[in-house]
C-alpha cells in the first residue's frame, strides 16, 4: 500500500541535500511532469516530495561572458523566453521548447529531463553537443559531470542517493559556431522521440568546419556522442557528401531496439537522416554568424 | 444545395447547446463524478495472461483485510444462455457476464477475474494484490491467421460456426459465424472483365479512444431495489443486461445515466455495472468502479483487426462487372465481430451485377470487440475503395467519374438486399467533383511528396425504438424528455424540433435525458439513430401537444376544433371561425389551468428502417520520403445527411468521424508482444491524432430528404468514419506510387515500403 507522503519545499540547497540524504525514499521534485505521472502509473509514491523550485541556485537562467548557467529546475517556458540564450544556442533552446505542450512547458525542467534518465529525453543531445556540464551537490560536496557521462542507462544516472543536480553550465560558443536539434515523432507533438539528433559546428572564415559535435538520442540505452560523425564533418565545407558521411556514421553508431515506438531498422535509418538535416541546419546558422 | 422542399424556421439554425456551458466550465457530471454516503471503492483484478485456465482463486487473505467489505469472482455471476434482442442483433448475456468476471478461462490480458470493494481506493488495490489466482497459461491465439491454422488452440470448446459454414469447415473451430451475399454468376462476370484487380488488405485492432473511461456507482437497497449511476450509451440496455446477467428482475433496477464523455459504440456493452451490483449486494453499501485508461485499452471493446481479400473486375468503359470479397474479422474473446456489417457495406455504393461477398467472425485472445462508429464498414471500405482507386488508375479514369459511373441510385437493389429509396450518393460525388479542393493544384513543400486521394463510404443507419414526451409549462416554455444519452448534440436538436412544431424559442425548451424509471423505453444512442428515430418521437410528441393546444383554442373561441389551424407557433382560426386573433403558445399556456389543465404530448416510435447514407472524402497528404512521416494537409468531407437539424453539430460529426478515420489510417494500432500482452495501453503510445496533426476539415452538407422522416433526417454520425482509411491510403499511393495494403501507414511501415520501391 502506498504510504502517506509528505511534501517539503526547502529554501536552501543545504536543507534539500539534508532532506534527501536522511531519507532514502524521498525524491526531488522539479516540474513533476515525469515524477508525478510515474508515481500515479506505478502507484508507488515516494515518502517525501522534495520540491526544488524554491531553492535560488536551482531556478533562473544567466548568460555571461563564460556562457550559460541554467538552474536545473528552471521551467522550459522561462528558458524559451530568454532572447540571448535563443540567439547563442538556438538548437538547445528549440529542444527545450519541444518538451510537451504549453501546459507542460510551464513546469518541465531541463534538470528533470536529464535526471529522469530517458534515452529519448529531448534536451540531452543538445546539451551534449554544446559541451554542457552538470553541477551536482550532495552530502560529500559539489562536483561537475559532463552531460555525455551523466546518464548511465535507461532511468539511471551518476546521481547518488542524496545528490541533486543544481545547474547546467554551457560554455559560450566560439565564433561562427551554431547548433541544431531534430527529433522524429509520428505525430506533430505530445509524443516521444523515436530518434533524435543534435549537431554543433564551428566554421573558419572560409567556411571550413574546424570543430563539430554530434549526439544521437533514443537509439541506444543512453544518448550517444558520436565522434565519427563529427570527424566526417570536420575539415569539410559541410557539403552534401560530408553531411551524408556524418549520417552514415550516426546510423552505424546507433544501437536501437524494436519496440512500440519504431523498429530498430527504422530508427537506425532515420537517426542518420536527422543527423544530416540537423548538421545542415547548424551549418546554415553558423554561416550566418559573424 | 438542398433537395428538401420543406422550409423551416428553427431547424437548420445553430443555437448554443443547452449542455454546452456546463461542459466547458467543468460543471457537467460524468460517470466518475458520483459519490454517495458510505460509498465503497472497487478494484478489479485482471488476468496477466492472454489465455489461461483459471485453476483456483483464493480470496481469503483479501477478505481478512481491514476495510475490505466484499470480494466477488466469476462464481457470483451466474452462467446463462440468455440473449437480449436489440434490433436485428442479439446481445449474448452469457458472454457479457463471463467478460465482466471470467468463470473458467481468462481469454485476454486484462480479463476481469475478481473484484474487491473497500473503504478506500488504496485498500481496494492492496486487497486486489492479496487475491491469489492460480492460472494454467495456454498458448494465446492472437490473430486471424493463428485462429484459422489447422492446429490452432480452440478458445471455446463446443463453438460451432453459425450462419453458412463451408461444407468442408472443421468441426472444432474459432470461427463463430460465416455469412455470404451473392448475386449473378461470378465466373461469367469476371470472364467479361477487361481489368481485374485482386488484393489482400489488413487493418489493426483500434480503439474508439473516448476521453471518459468507464465508470459507475451501484447501490443495492435493503428492499432489493438497485440503482446504478453510469456513463453509458443506453441505460435501458444497461438495466436489461444487468438483470439478465445477474438473474434479477429488471423491474428492480433503475439506471441513471450521467453525462457521457464519448462512446462511439464502446459504451453499449456493460463491463463494470454487473460487478458493482454484485459487490454492492455483498457489501450492503454503494460501490464505485472506475476504469483506468489502461483498463479501457485492455478490457473494454475496441474494434476488430481485419484481413480482407477483394477482387474487382471492370470493363474498359469503366463499368464494374464482378466483385468478390472475403472478410475475416477478429471478434476478440467472444463471438460478435462486425464482419457481417462489413460485408453488407463493402460494395453497397456500387451497382455490380455479379458478386460473392463472404465474411467470417473469428475469436482470438483479445478483448471482445464492441461497436465502433459504423462497425465493420471502415475496414471493408479501405479494401474496396483502394481497389476501386487502382481500377481507375489502370483504366486511366478519373476516380470520381468511375465511382459516379457505377454508383447506386434510387430503385437499385442494394448488394445487402433491400431496394434503395431516395439516396444521395450521386449528389455527394457530384459535389466532391465540383469542390475547389478536387481541382486545386497539388504543391509539395520542398523535400516532400504530395498526393490526393478520394474514397466513398456507406452506412445503413438504424431506426429502432424510442419514446418522448413534451410537456408545456404555464409560462409557455416546455420540457422535452427522452431516454437517449446525448453524445453528439442530440438534446439541442430535439429542442429545435419542439421549437419548429410549437413555435417556442429554443432556449425556452428544456431537453432532458431521463432515467429508466422516468420515460418510456429507448434503444441505445447508437446507429446514428437518435436525431432520426428519437427525433421522430419528439416531433410526434410535439404534434400531440400541438393538437391539444388547438383543442384549447377551440374551447376559448368556442368553435369546433376542425376550425383551428396551427401556423408558426400560433393557433389560427380557419374559415368558419374567421375574425378571431391568433393565439400564441404563450397566450394558450397562460390559460392552461382554465382550459383543461396541463398538457403533455407523448409518442413512441418503432422504426424498423432508417435512411441509408453516403459520403465522399478528399484527402491531400504530404510525405517525407526520407523518414516516412506523413501529414494530412487538406481534407474535405462531403456527406448526404438528409436534413441538418443543427448544422454545427452535423459538421462536428463529419469532422470527428474523419479525424478518427485519419488516426486509424496513419498511426493507431494495438501492439501486442508474442505472449499477447498489450504494449501500448495509453494515449502516449496509442497514437490518436492530436489537434495539431490535422488541418481544418472542410465539410459540405448535402440534403437529399429521407422520406421516412418528417423533416428528411438521415443518420449522420457514422458515415464519416467509413471513407478516411481508403482516402488517406489512396492519397499515399498518389504521392509515393506505392499501394499500401496494411494499416496503419506509420512512418516505419511507409519508409520500409519506399525502400522496397527504390
Ligand atoms: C504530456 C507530456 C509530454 C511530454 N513531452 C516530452 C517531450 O516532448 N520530450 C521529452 O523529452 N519529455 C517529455 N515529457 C517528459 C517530461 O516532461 C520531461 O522529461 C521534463 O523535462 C521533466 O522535467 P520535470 O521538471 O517535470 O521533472 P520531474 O518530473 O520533476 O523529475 C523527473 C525526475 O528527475 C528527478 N529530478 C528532477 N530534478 C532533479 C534535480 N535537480 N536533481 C536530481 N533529481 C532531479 C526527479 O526526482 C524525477 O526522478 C513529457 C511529459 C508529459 C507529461
Amino acid at each position: 500500500m502506498p504510504q502517506t507522503q509528505a511534501y517539503e519545499a526547502p529554501r536552501t540547497l543545504a536543507d534539500a541535500v539534508r532532506l534527501l540524504s536522511t531519507d532514502g525514499h524521498a525524491r526531488p521534485l522539479a516540474g513533476g511532469t515525469d515524477l508525478l505521472v510515474q508515481s500515479r502509473a506505478t502507484q508507488k509514491l515516494p515518502s517525501t516530495f522534495v520540491d526544488l523550485k524554491r531553492i535560488p541556485e536551482l531556478v533562473g537562467i544567466e548568460v555571461g561572458p563564460d556562457g550559460l548557467r541554467l538552474g536545473a529546475a528552471t521551467s522550459a517556458a522561462v528558458i524559451c523566453e530568454h532572447a540571448e540564450a535563443r540567439r547563442l544556442w538556438p538548437g538547445l533552446v528549440e529542444a527545450i521548447g519541444l518538451l510537451g505542450s504549453t501546459q507542460i512547458q510551464g513546469r518541465a525542467s531541463v534538470g528533470g529531463n536529464l535526471c529522469n534518465g530517458s534515452p529519448a529525453a529531448d534536451t540531452t543531445c543538445s546539451l551534449i553537443v554544446n559541451r554542457a556540464r552538470g553541477v551536482i551537490a550532495g552530502a560529500k560536496g559539489e562536483r561537475t559531470v559532463e552531460v555525455e557521462r551523466f546518464t548511465t542507462g535507461p532511468g539511471r544516472t551518476v546521481l547518488e542517493p542524496g545528490d541533486l543536480l543544481v545547474a547546467l553550465v554551457v560554455p559560450r560558443p566560439a565564433a561562427r559556431t551554431a547548433d541544431a536539434y531534430l527529433r522524429l515523432i509520428p505525430r506533430s507533438e505530445m509524443d516521444i522521440a523515436a530518434a533524435g539528433a543534435a549537431a554543433s559546428v564551428t566554421l573558419d572564415e572560409r567556411g571550413v568546419c574546424t570543430a563539430a559535435r554530434v549526439a544521437i538520442g533514443a537509439v541506444a540505452p543512453t544518448a550517444l556522442l558520436v565522434p565519427a560523425a563529427a570527424d566526417a564533418l570536420i575539415g569539410s565545407r559541410l557539403d552534401d557528401a560530408a553531411l551524408r558521411r556524418a549520417a552514415d556514421a550516426a546510423s552505424a553508431a546507433a544501437r536501437p531496439i524494436d519496440d512500440k515506438r519504431g523498429t530498430a531498422v527504422y530508427r537506425k535509418t532515420v537517426v542518420g537522416v536527422l543527423t544530416r538535416r540537423a548538421a545542415g541546419i547548424a551549418a546554415e546558422r553558423a554561416r550566418a554568424r559573424p | 444545395m438542398s433537395t428538401a422542399t420543406k422550409t423551416f424556421e428553427h431547424v437548420g439554425t445553430r443555437p448554443i447547446r443547452h449542455d454546452g456551458l456546463d461542459k466547458v466550465t467543468g460543471r457537467a457530471n460524468y460517470g466518475a463524478d458520483y459519490a454517495l454516503p458510505g460509498m465503497l471503492h472497487g478494484y478489479v483484478v485482471r488476468s496477466p495472461h492472454a489465455h489461461a485456465r483459471i485453476v483456483s482463486i483464493d480470496t481469503s487473505a483479501a477478505e481478512a483485510m481491514a476495510g475490505v467489505k466484499a470480494v466477488v469472482t466469476g462464481s457470483d455471476i451466474p452462467k446463462t444462455n440468455a440473449k437480449l434482442v436489440m434490433g436485428e442483433a442479439a446481445l449474448d448475456l452469457g458472454a457479457m457476464g463471463d467478460n465482466a468476471l471470467a468463470h473458467d478461462k481468462a481469454l485476454y490480458e486484462g480479463h476481469a477475474v475478481a473484484a474487491v470493494a473497500a473503504t478506500s481506493p488504496e485498500i481496494a488495490s492492496a486487497a486486489a494484490e492479496a487475491i491469489r489466482v492460480v492460472y494454467e497459461p495456454l498458448q494465446p491465439v492472437m490473430n486471424v491467421d493463428q485462429a484459422l491454422a489447422p492446429d490452432a488452440l480452440i478458445l471455446h470448446d463446443g463453438m460451432v460456426t453459425k450462419g453458412r459454414p463451408k461444407p468442408d469447415a472443421p468441426t472444432r473451430t474459432n470461427v463463430a459465424l460465416r455469412m455470404e451475399l451473392t448475386r449473378g454468376d461470378l465466373d461469367k462476370g469476371f470472364a467479361g472483365a477487361d481489368v481485374v484487380i485482386e488484393r489482400t488488405f489488413t487493418t489493426p485492432m483500434v480503439h474508439q479512444g473516448y476521453i471518459e473511461p468507464h465508470a459507475c456507482v451501484a447501490r443495492w437497497g435493503e428492499d432489493g431495489q438497485v440503482v446504478v449511476w453510469t456513463s453509458t450509451q443506453g441505460h435501458f440496455v444497461v438495466r436489461d443486461c444487468c438483470a439478465g446477467i445477474l438473474g434479477i428482475d429488471a423491474a428492480r433496477i433503475k439506471v441513471i445515466p450521467s453525462e457521457i464523455g464519448g462512446g462511439f459504440g464502446g459504451k453499449i456493452p456493460v463491463y463494470l455495472e454487473p460487478v458493482a451490483i454484485a459487490l454492492a449486494r455483498k457489501a450492503h453499501r454503494p460501490v464505485k468502479l472506475v476504469m483506468s485508461r489502461e483498463d479501457v485499452f485492455r478490457a473494454s471493446g475496441p474494434t476488430s483487426g481485419t484481413k480482407i481479400r477483394v477482387k474487382l473486375g471492370a470493363k474498359k468503359d469503366g463499368s464494374f462487372v464482378a466483385a468478390s470479397a472475403s472478410l475475416y474479422y477478429e471478434a476478440g474473446a467472444y463471438a460478435g465481430s462486425p464482419a457481417g456489417a462489413g460485408a453488407m457495406c463493402a460494395i453497397a455504393a456500387y451497382d455490380i451485377p455479379n458478386f460473392l461477398v463472404e465474411a467470417y467472425d473469428i475469436v482470438v485472445n483479445r478483448p471482445k470487440v464492441a461497436a465502433y462508429r459504423a462497425p465493420g464498414a471502415p475496414a471493408a471500405a479501405f479494401a474496396v475503395e483502394s481497389v476501386v482507386d487502382e481500377v481507375a488508375r489502370r483504366l486511366g479514369k478519373d476516380p470520381i467519374e468511375l465511382r459516379l459511373q457505377n454508383a447506386v441510385r434510387e430503385g437499385d437493389q442494394a448488394a445487402y438486399g433491400p431496394e434503395f429509396g431516395p439516396i444521395g450518393l450521386r449528389e455527394v460525388l457530384e459535389a466532391a467533383r465540383c469542390h475547389p479542393h478536387w481541382k486545386a493544384p497539388l504543391v509539395p513543400q520542398p523535400g516532400r511528396k504530395v498526393g490526393r486521394g478520394v474514397a466513398c463510404g456507406f452506412w445503413f443507419n438504424a431506426g429502432l425504438n424510442s419514446s418522448a414526451t413534451v410537456s408545456l409549462s404555464a409560462d409557455g416554455s416546455a420540457n422535452v424528455v427522452t431516454g437517449n444519452p446525448d453524445i453528439g448534440g442530440t438534446r439541442v436538436a430535439q429542442a429545435l424540433m419542439v421549437s419548429e412544431e410549437l413555435g417556442i424559442p429554443v432556449e425556452r425548451v428544456r431537453p432532458i435525458v431521463a432515467d429508466t424509471d422516468s420515460i418510456g423505453y429507448n434503444d441505445v444512442t447508437g446507429g446514428s439513430r437518435v436525431c432520426y428515430a428519437t427525433g421522430m418521437a419528439v416531433i410526434e410528441a410535439a404534434r400531440d401537444a400541438q393538437a391539444q393546444l388547438r383543442a384549447r383554442a377551440a374551447k376559448i373561441w368556442d368553435v369546433p376544433v376542425e376550425q383551428v389551424g396551427w401556423e408558426r407557433g400560433r393557433a389560427i382560426a380557419l374559415n368558419g371561425a374567421s375574425g378571431r386573433e391568433p393565439l400564441t403558445v404563450s397566450e394558450l399556456a397562460a390559460k392552461l389551468m382554465h382550459t383543461g389543465g396541463p398538457i403533455i404530448g407523448s409518442a413512441t416510435v418503432n422504426a424498423p428502417m432508417a435512411g441509408p447514407a453516403f459520403g465522399a472524402h478528399i484527402c491531400d497528404l504530404e510525405v517525407d520520403e526520407d523518414t516516412g512521416v506523413s501529414r494530412v494537409v487538406r481534407y474535405t468531407v462531403v456527406q448526404d445527411v438528409g436534413k441538418a437539424v443543427h448544422p454545427s453539430y452535423v459538421e462536428g460529426q463529419m469532422q470527428g468521424g474523419a479525424s478518427q478515420g485519419i488516426g486509424w489510417a496513419l498511426n493507431e494500432e494495438y501492439v501486442y508482444d508474442a505472449e499477447g500482452h498489450l504494449q501500448n495501453p495509453g494515449f502516449l503510445d496509442y497514437r490518436m491524432p492530436v489537434a495539431s496533426d490535422l488541418p481544418m476539415i472542410d465539410t459540405v452538407i448535402i440534403e437529399v430528404a429521407n422520406p421516412l422522416h418528417p423533416y428528411g433526417v438521415r443518420g449522420v454520425g457514422e458515415v464519416p468514419i467509413v471513407p478516411p482509411l481508403a482516402a488517406v491510403a489512396n492519397a499515399m499511393h498518389d504521392a509515393t506510387r506505392v499501394r499500401f495494403t496494411a494499416l496503419p501507414l506509420s512512418p516505419p511501415r511507409v519508409l520500409a515500403a519506399l525502400k522496397q520501391r527504390g
